[in-house]
């Protein structure tokens, strides 16, 4: 069992990639029904931020188990130009291309944690985790 | 992978076999708005069964595709859209607003064809027309421009001749 899979996002063919990595170790966490989707849906949406915003970087999706709650955690990792204004990045319907504005905000919608660091001119960490329920 | 798109009478099937990225995604749009001048398309029918995800840039695509071939002169109706996914894409607050959707293909051609029916008793409407053994003719654009023309001289004539109500005619009086 993989627990660990790392996808390297530099065209949409790794959007693509790394949401199927996604789906699969979700599924073999035991994961089931809409919170597959749900997953790899909201990997999508950050992989997608980093091929729009930085042009290429990595998603990382493990498994992650604290306090006896168990689930998955997805990081997704960039080192391009970063975001000033996180506030206003995480605003639903905010976007600074020709966008919905619905990436970030979205993909924290359909996770049960969303967490954002960015540092201008050094990159941008979104670690997101999903718990079994 | 390249979405293959099939011509069915007046419509085109988009059945799409695979996961698609953004590119793909991009592809087959272009592809549709292409094949619905070429063919004259009235329909199109995008089926994506097979996508186990329609994330926001999926979403604003098809969306966009939809809204484009209408300019076009085509109705879309996207079809086969899986209970998870609709339950991922209504969580992210994203809507098909404005763009047909059914069940699964039966239920799209049914869409499509409802649509003709309508639009063929709404041209039918008003027509007098018959061919030499009495049936009706389906009045084309021509004929229906040439009504359209007719009806307009008829005004004009009714409005010269006195026919109109004076009324309208009376500014002031």
């Amino acid at each position: 069992m993989a627990i660990e899979s790392r996808v390297r996002i530099s065209d949409t063919a790794g959007i693509v990639t790394a949401r199927q990595q996604g789906r699969t170790l979700a599924l073999e966490l035991g994961f089931e029904g809409s919170d597959l989707t749900v997953i790899a849906t909201a990997i999508s949406e950050v992989a997608r931020n980093i091929l729009d915003h930085a042009k290429s970087g990595e998603v990382i999706i493990s498994r992650y188990q604290h306090g006896g709650k168990r689930g998955i955690c997805v990081i997704a990792c960039d080192t391009g130009p970063g975001i000033a204004d996180i506030e206003q990045a995480m605003q639903y319907g905010y976007s600074t291309r020709n966008g919905l504005g619905i990436g970030l905000p979205g993909a924290k919608l359909l996770m049960d944690e969303f967490h954002i660091k960015s540092t201008v001119g050094l990159g941008t960490t979104i670690t997101m985790r999903k718990w079994m329920h | 992978m390249r979405v293959p798109i099939l011509k069915q009478g007046d419509y085109l099937i988009a059945s799409v076999q695979s996961v698609l990225s953004d590119d793909d995604l991009r592809l087959l749009r272009d592809d549709l708005a292409d094949r619905v001048g070429r063919f004259r398309s009235r329909g199109v029918i995008i089926d994506v069964t097979v996508l186990d995800v329609i994330d926001s840039f999926a979403t604003r695509t098809l969306r966009s595709v939809a809204h484009m071939l209408k300019l076009r002169g085509a109705h879309t109706v996207i079809v086969g859209i899986q209970p998870d996914v609709a339950f991922a894409m209504v969580q992210l607050g994203l809507t098909l607003a404005g763009v047909g959707t059914a069940l699964d293909l039966e239920e799209g051609l049914e869409y499509l064809n409802g649509r003709s029916h309508r639009l063929h008793e709404h041209r039918a409407f008003g027509s007098r027309e018959e061919d030499r053994l009495g049936h009706p003719v389906r009045p084309t654009r021509h004929t229906q421009e040439h009504h359209a023309l007719r009806a307009h001289e008829e005004d004009e004539k009714k409005l010269f001749s006195g026919h109109a109500s004076p009324r309208s005619l009376d500014y002031g009086h």
